[in-house]
């Protein structure tokens, strides 16, 4: 919206003047061009509606949404909620979008960190480091993601079988039947412990403003680090020993054909998230690179001169620069990474595309289907642009 | 600088000598000191990334080019697998020397596959051309339209003595390039327009365009790849229906087209107020504004993302994988269907890469340097 | 300076669009035309048949290295061709997956699908299609690797599985699990060949799927006696090809195709000697058959030696299945003729 403001036309206030019924007023041309596009719109997707009737009626296919509390029938290896092949299809899209967000929100942490990593690479003094970041980059982002996917998964089938699986460090297995990893055995008290460090690191954002506040009044810093670990850490370990401090782990162990106990990670998990992290961080890094290229380097030369420390320089006076550039474009990185998660039904993690699809292969209502699959990604999208405009107006450079 | 004379004598190179004062800042050993050895934290990163780089180029070598195999005679496979299970792995590059026309070109008639072959050559040459500035005049809409024009000729034939080959046949590379040319050429004045839509005051309009742009860039590709697949034959009446790459030609059409308009739209921001004032103020109409004034200065802003949307573009017609229609992709892995060939995916799909690491590395390169020149001017 | 090329190229670019545009639009008019009264008339005005087949399928349809379709289901394709034209190529083979066949068939875009459909009474009824005959019969079963040990599929239970999603397996599988008590972790692909190599890599330890995809996914491992086929079938799978409502005439002959196959097995008519059986042989169904007297080519709306051409073109059906399905490891089994023990391939009569 903000464009059209800043419109030269919108700038003008027109004067009053009567609507005269002629071609020649411009009102009247813009009411009419509006009504006959609008119209023609209207039209066309009122024919699509009445075809689209029309053929559900001939071909006997049913509609709406009564589907949802059938049983779905359909098996789910990987869910983060209770699930059986008993469960509604409600149910079963439920934990595709689970693992839809699962693949994206940690695909996200993930690519960001390595992009970065890889952005300021490219700028090293080592010619060899940045060469290397540089061809990385080209690399990854000349050839198309689905490729870079499939390959990976082959990759990853050709790992030893569970009998013979890899173990680096005790009770890690790393077999072609994924990553095995010890896993605490989940109590009650972990979950409170949880939710103190959540609680913590809300009271150690809330007690670092104030003490900025402070330095703002008298121009002392404050050291925030002790009371950070008091409620980072301190609180949840008190939560937990009230809890009963259980130490249980569940070990991994092949018992009959799999693994038993600990944490999976699934191959088509791990493809997928190595695929969109490799992939989109070749992207995140060319941002970082340009954002921190973007910085004039008297930023640098003159901060030094104040006499701040190098670390304060990139803290207080590059990064937020930087991230005036840089956060625009990552939020349609995130964006394109969340929507090519899609790319999960070519190679079998179970994702709200794969569930969905088979939904509509199996009730044969592909209308409702594809609605499904677009009404979730359009949620996920729009909740992304939200968040980052949010971000993004923070930290943007208010003007006069 | 002082360790400078110290490690060239180290190094023991002759021209280091004490009579030469402000030694090699210029020359291969200054050029390595500098970029490669200039703290002991670096020659940790250098020693250790060449010694990574060293090993796994090795072991590639040895696995892509001295163990390989080139070629097997009548699909007896056996030595590609106990190649591949030995000790010492190569690539089985027989794969590729048996099934290359299959991927490049699908099920294209056999005998006719220099059609598909001179297909891809007009398209890459287009490419070329279209790149180059000097060319950047109105005959060049001719040369798109008689290049088009013939490439429909040759691929469907029927005329000049050319056999009719039906659009089923058509596999391989050249639907990967029509997908991805078509695509883009009827979607840049969709984007066009919709991006003046975006922009327009009449609220209808703003608000349709809105609502397109921002729904079609809100789902993934593969979800109006699957809407083409299964649910535009329900909207069209009865009796009438479009093939299926033509339905996926669409879908890719409106999904390009959301991206573009809001690439226009960059441009048409870009530009300063006074152009529109200005124009305006000459009297000119709308059209003649946009058209003459607005649209030549917006559009040039945007080559340079235009080209990188491309590349985008050409990437995602791997898509159409999903609803199986034979592109680049698709042929390969259907390649190696064949009980024979099975289990040569690797091979298969480093050799696609290949092929669309060419054309993508090419255009981004191209689009770096059209970026550098258009910027030139303001580099003073 | 720099407006004048630039507002050029800006129009050029506008009118090569605008001329492609134009250009393109026989393309969509290309479109063949569908439903209507008569599917099969439709198909003589337009000269060629519409197949969808598998996208690649070993054995039963897949391109060769040739970019040729060759297969069980193709061959049913060329047959019907044959019958219909008197030539087995004038056949148009559009490649389709499990989403898109029923809504390629529905929309027209298919005259009729031989890809490994199983007859079920939800499709032959709600999604308005009909079937053309049983031409292979199958049922699901599992595979193993012969190392775990495993004898009989209830001994599955923790075991991963590999299963396409969308099809009926996947349903049979979980009816099935549920019903005996066994617990999976499912490993669904869409695209077979990922599947495959999923289960031959390891990443399984069952791969379900019909019978018949088993033995040739099984033939086509480097080392077959490496894996087994457990004895198990959980459910019947009746393929065949599949039509959809609106002409019976058409449905009519894709049966009878099929039942031509079968019946110059039963009768020994083969592609070589096919023309000299119609020619000299004396026994009357065999001569109604192969269009000597009767005028059954007429009922049925095509050229009375229908069933020569066919024959000529294809074979018989155990020479269909010997050339394509035998080299893969698919045994007769229940697709014998029904004249040995166990066969079920039965056609009626030619009267």
């Amino acid at each position: 919206m903000s464009q059209t403001a800043t419109d030269p036309r919108h700038l003008r206030t027109p004067p009053k003047r009567q609507i005269r019924l002629t071609w020649a007023d411009e009102r009247v041309r813009a009411i009419v061009w509006q009504v006959l596009i609008v119209g023609a719109v209207i039209g066309v997707i009122w024919w699509l509606v009445r075809n689209t009737q029309h053929n559900l009626e001939v071909r006997r296919i049913a509609t709406g949404f009564g589907f949802l509390n059938r049983e779905a029938g359909l098996p789910i290896g990987e869910h983060l909620i209770e699930y059986t092949p008993a469960s509604t299809y409600l149910r079963a899209l439920t934990v595709g979008v689970l693992n839809t967000l699962k693949v994206a929100v940690v695909g996200i942490v993930l690519a960001t960190t390595l992009g970065t990593v890889i952005g300021i690479a490219r700028l090293s003094k080592n010619w060899l480091l940045s060469k290397i970041a540089a061809v990385y980059v080209e690399l990854i982002r000349d050839v198309p993601l689905l490729l870079q996917l499939l390959f990976w998964y082959t990759i990853l089938q050709g790992l030893p079988g569970p009998r013979q699986a890899l173990n680096p460090v005790a009770g890690v297995f790393l077999s072609n039947r994924g990553l095995k990893l010890p896993f605490l055995d989940w109590q009650v008290a972990h979950s409170w412990a949880l939710l103190a460090f959540v609680a913590g690191c809300f009271a150690t954002w809330l007690y670092a403003k104030a003490m900025r506040r402070k330095q703002m009044q008298d121009g002392r810093p404050r050291p925030i680090w002790p009371a950070a670990l008091g409620l980072l850490v301190g609180l949840p370990l008190v939560v937990w020993s009230l809890g009963g401090a259980p130490t249980a782990i569940d070990w991994p162990e092949l018992r009959g054909f799999n693994f038993r106990g600990g944490m999976t990670i699934s191959p088509e998990y791990f493809a997928l998230l190595i695929g969109l992290t490799t992939y989109t961080a070749g992207f995140i890094a060319e941002i970082v690179r340009a954002g921190i290229l973007a910085v004039p380097h008297g930023q640098w030369e003159a901060a030094q001169a104040l006499g701040l420390r190098s670390s304060t320089v990139l803290r207080q006076i590059v990064l937020p620069q930087a991230l005036r550039v840089i956060v625009p474009p990552m939020t349609s990185q995130y964006l394109n990474l969340t929507k090519n998660s899609s790319l999960a039904v070519a190679i079998g993690y179970q994702d709200i595309v794969s569930i969905a699809n088979t939904t509509l292969n199996q009730t044969g209502q592909a209308i409702e289907g594809i609605a499904i699959i677009m009404a979730v990604y359009l949620t996920i999208s729009l909740s992304i642009s939200f968040f980052m405009n949010w971000y993004n107006s923070r930290i943007a450079l208010v003007e006069r | 600088m002082s360790d400078i004379p110290l490690n060239t004598s180290v190094a023991g190179v002759p021209e280091a000598a004490p009579r030469q004062p402000p030694a090699l800042t210029t020359g291969p050993i200054a050029w390595f000191r500098a970029n490669l050895f200039s703290s002991w934290l670096n020659t940790a990163v250098t020693l250790v990334l060449a010694y990574f780089i060293v090993r796994y180029a090795i072991s590639f070598v040895d696995w892509a080019f001295i163990n390989a195999i080139w070629s097997v005679d009548n699909n007896q496979t056996q030595a590609c697998r106990a190649l591949k299970n030995s000790a010492t792995p190569g690539a089985c590059w027989a794969v590729i020397t048996e099934k290359h026309r299959f991927i490049l070109f699908g099920t294209y008639p056999y005998e006719e596959h220099w059609r598909p072959a001179l297909v891809c050559l007009l398209f890459t040459a287009l490419y070329v051309v279209s790149a180059m500035r000097r060319f950047w005049r109105w005959e060049l809409a001719v040369v798109w339209a008689v290049t088009l024009t013939a490439i429909g000729i040759l691929m469907w034939g029927g005329v000049f003595g050319l056999s009719y080959v039906p659009q089923e046949r058509w596999g391989g590379l050249p639907i990967t390039l029509i997908l991805a040319t078509f695509g883009l050429a009827f979607a840049f004045p969709l984007a066009i327009l919709v991006a003046l839509g975006r922009r327009s005051s009449m609220p209808a309009i703003r608000v349709l365009c809105i609502a397109y742009v921002e729904l079609i860039r809100g789902v993934p590709l593969i979800s109006l790849l699957f809407m083409a697949s299964v649910m535009f034959p329900l909207f069209l009446p009865e009796g009438l229906n479009i093939d299926k790459l033509l339905r996926a030609q669409v879908a890719v059409i409106l999904f390009a087209g959301a991206y573009l308009a809001e690439v226009v739209r960059g441009g048409l921001q870009a530009l300063p107020k006074g152009q529109y004032e200005a124009a305006e103020a000459l009297g000119l109409s709308y059209w003649q504004k946009t058209g003459f004034i607005i649209l030549p200065q917006a559009l040039r802003l945007v080559i340079p993302p235009l080209v990188n949307t491309f590349i985008g573009f050409f990437k995602d017609t791997s898509l159409v994988l999903i609803i199986g229609i034979f592109d680049l992709l698709t042929a390969g892995k259907t390649a190696i269907v064949e009980p024979a060939w099975q289990g040569f995916g690797v091979e298969v799909y480093i050799a696609i890469s290949v092929i669309y690491f060419i054309y993508c590395f090419a255009m981004s390169r191209y689009s770096q340097n059209l970026e550098a020149e258009l910027n030139r001017h303001r580099n003073r | 300076m720099t407006m004048q090329p630039l507002r050029r190229t800006t129009f050029g670019l506008l009118g090569a669009v605008a001329i492609t545009a134009l250009g393109a639009l026989p393309a969509a008019a290309q479109a063949p035309a569908a439903g209507g009264a008569s599917i099969l008339d439709a198909i003589k005005a337009r000269g060629t048949l519409v197949c969808g087949v598998n996208t690649g399928l070993a054995g039963f349809a897949q391109p060769d290295s040739q970019g040729v379709w060759r297969g069980f289901d193709v061959e049913y394709c060329r047959a019907i061709s044959a019958a219909i034209f008197g030539d087995p190529n004038k056949v148009r083979y559009v490649p389709t997956t499990a989403q898109s066949r029923f809504t390629a068939l529905q929309s027209g875009e298919v005259d009729v699908l031989a890809r490994n459909t199983t007859w079920t009474l939800s499709r032959d009824t709600s999604l308005g299609l009909d079937f053309g005959g049983v031409n292979f019969y199958d049922g699901q079963g599992f595979m193993v690797k012969t190392s775990t040990g495993v004898k009989t599929a209830k001994e599955l239970n923790g075991a991963t599985i590999c299963v396409q999603p969308g099809t009926t397996t996947e349903q049979n599988l979980t009816d099935w699990a549920r019903a005996n008590n066994v617990q999976f972790t499912p490993v669904v692909i869409e695209r077979l060949e990922e599947l495959v190599s999923a289960y031959a890599s390891g990443r399984c330890d069952a791969y379900t799927t019909d019978v018949s995809g088993l033995a040739a996914t099984r033939s086509s491992q480097p080392n077959p006696a490496e894996h087994t086929i457990l004895p198990d079938v959980i459910s019947k799978e009746p393929l065949g090809p599949l039509l959809r409502h609106g002409d019976q005439r058409f449905a009519d002959l894709v049966r009878w195709v099929h039942y031509a196959l079968v019946a110059a097995e039963e009768f020994g008519i083969t592609q070589a000697n096919v023309a000299q059986m119609a020619a000299n042989d004396t026994r009357p169904e065999v001569q109604r058959m192969l269009g000597k007297n009767g005028g059954l080519g007429q009922m049925l709306g095509v050229p009375n030696e229908w069933a020569v051409n066919v024959i000529r073109a294809t074979g018989n059906y155990g020479e269909i299945f010997a050339r394509h399905l035998q080299p893969i490891g698919i045994q007769r089994g229940p697709n014998a003729l029904w004249t040995t023990p166990g066969g079920q391939q039965y056609a009626m009569p030619f009267r």
